[in-house]
């Protein structure tokens, strides 16, 4: 049992100068074998494995992740959270993780800074009017909460956006999702490695996949950079690479894998006290508790794994900024990153059984997954236990692209890319 | 941001071209006799490499013509590029 961090505990250990702590997580070595291995150590593949221990009732599962836990688009998103999305699907299956993250600092025993200070999403043309009231109605009748707002209302809830009718993309309106906001992303993946490690789960680090083991239409084990680790059961969230995992398998995946760039200026004071998108203008931007401004930049349209992105999406995305916000004209940006994010057709996530028997994949969460951290770990892990999709994911199943039943949120999904 | 050597026009900056996903795909002969799994195959299944990848551009803010690339998706380092209809180069 680990100790229970609190106000007490944090009082103890101050008087060793912190220096006494209880590590968060063991570091083992990987075991023969497991009843399920997952694939990736970001915050989906660490919540998986804390849901299969806690709800499922599974002992002998590994995380294996090729870096560090948390030090792949877990940490390097703008840690947005929302449920605002058009389709019942993605309705049902995004609100059920917002349902989890406003209790998840409790569950876990660990601060994960959510925080709903809303979202709030601009209009800046008629279409863009029309698109967002569509969505407000479809939210409500989804038991989502979202109010449409008219340019008054924006200024009114965010008084730094120029709102002039002179600009080259003026604001038209916005919807607002008040239970929407930010979380600490590192703590997202912290939070869920403690916990599941407190249930018995091996994090495996420094650990890259090398090959998957079949014996014919079933995995048998894989091939690791730490030895080889048998298993019948291997669920893959590895986000930008789950093309590569899924080769390994012989299996072919519709995502394409792309840089997603993101920066942060220097800390301010307060200065906005709320998360604004633009979809029409690619423009998204909140402030940190540090005082950061998180400024998120859109995807690349070529295929890379380089973790770099192209200046001129920084630049696009820099200019909407300065148009909508002129006060942060003279704002010096500190740090500009990349992460690799595979895009399905339909910009909706694969949640899914595969063709081979099990064999599990989580992916194509695109440029939006941090937000269904809690829900899409929950989800997955019901779908490996069961080795059934529970109803919220069933419609996120690999074979839609064979069906059509496709469940299309580019551009219905509030911001696109 | 990297440079690419257009075939028709010699070497620009990579914000004048549109990247236009895996090349040499070919359209099915008879589309009415494809099954599902197929038309999937077509339409959606990717390779998504990390390493040598074939590729579209088109060099949509310059001459606007398609061709192809060969890039190493891991650095986005440009192997070669030739023109649509040309045999990709063996190495």
């Amino acid at each position: 049992m680990k100790n229970k961090y609190s106000i007490f505990s944090l009082i103890k250990n101050a008087f060793s100068y912190h220096e006494n702590w209880e590590k968060a997580w063991k570091d083992p070595e990987p075991k023969k074998e497991y009843d399920v291995v997952i694939i990736g150590g970001g915050g989906h593949g660490l919540a998986t494995a804390y849901y299969l221990a806690k709800k499922h009732n599974m002992k002998n599962i590994a995380v294996v992740e090729k870096g560090w836990i948390g030090g792949g688009n877990t940490g390097r998103n703008t840690t947005i959270i929302r449920s605002n999305y058009l389709w019942d699907a993605s309705a049902g299956l995004y609100d059920h993780a917002l349902k989890i993250w406003e209790g998840l600092s409790q569950e876990l025993n660990y601060n994960v800074m959510f925080s709903q200070r809303g979202v709030m999403n601009l209009a800046h043309n008629l279409q863009d009017v029309r698109d967002l009231k569509r969505r407000t109605h479809a939210n409500r009748l989804n038991g989502i909460d979202a109010v449409y707002l008219n340019t008054e209302e924006v200024k009114k809830f965010c008084p730094i956006i120029n709102t002039s009718p002179d600009i080259r993309y003026p604001v038209l309106g916005g919807t607002l999702q008040k239970r929407a906001g930010t979380a600490r992303h590192d703590a997202v993946a912290w939070g869920y490695a403690r916990g599941a490690d407190e249930m018995g789960v091996d994090i495996i680090q420094n650990c890259e996949v090398k090959s998957i083991k079949r014996n014919g239409d079933a995995v048998e084990g894989i091939e690791t950079t730490k030895g080889f680790i048998k298993t019948n059961k291997i669920g893959v969230v590895a986000a930008g690479h789950s093309s590569v995992i899924a080769n390994m398998a012989g299996l072919r995946l519709p995502l394409e894998s792309k840089p997603l760039q993101a920066l942060v200026s220097e800390p301010v004071k307060p200065i906005i006290d709320t998360v604004v998108m633009s979809n029409a203008v690619h423009a998204y931007v909140s402030q940190s508790d540090k005082g950061e401004l998180v400024i998120g930049a859109g995807t690349d349209d070529y295929v890379s794994y380089s973790q770099k992105g192209s200046h001129d999406i920084v630049e696009g995305t820099l200019n909407a900024i300065l148009e909508l916000y002129p006060i942060f004209s003279r704002m010096r940006m500190l740090r500009q990153w990349g992460g690799i994010v595979d895009i399905c057709p339909d910009a909706s996530p694969i949640i899914s059984k595969t063709s081979i028997k099990g064999l599990y994949f989580n992916c194509g969460w695109g440029t939006g997954g941090f937000k269904a951290t809690p829900g899409s770990g929950d989800l997955f892990a019901h779908t490996i236990a069961n080795d059934e999709p529970h109803k919220l994911n069933a419609a996120f199943n690999l074979n839609r692209f064979v069906s059509g039943d496709l469940v299309d949120e580019h551009g219905a999904a509030a911001v696109a890319h | 941001m990297f440079l690419i050597n257009c075939p028709f026009c010699g070497e620009r900056e990579q914000s004048e071209f549109k990247a236009g996903g895996e090349a040499h795909i070919v359209r099915p002969k008879q589309p009415t006799e494809l099954s599902d799994d197929q038309w999937a195959e077509y339409l959606f299944m990717r390779k998504n490499i990390k390493g040598i990848q074939f590729e579209r551009w088109n060099h949509i803010h310059g001459c606007r013509k398609w061709f192809n690339m060969v890039r190493d998706t891991s650095n986005d380092e440009i192997k070669a590029v030739y023109k649509m209809g040309e045999k990709p180069p063996v190495k």
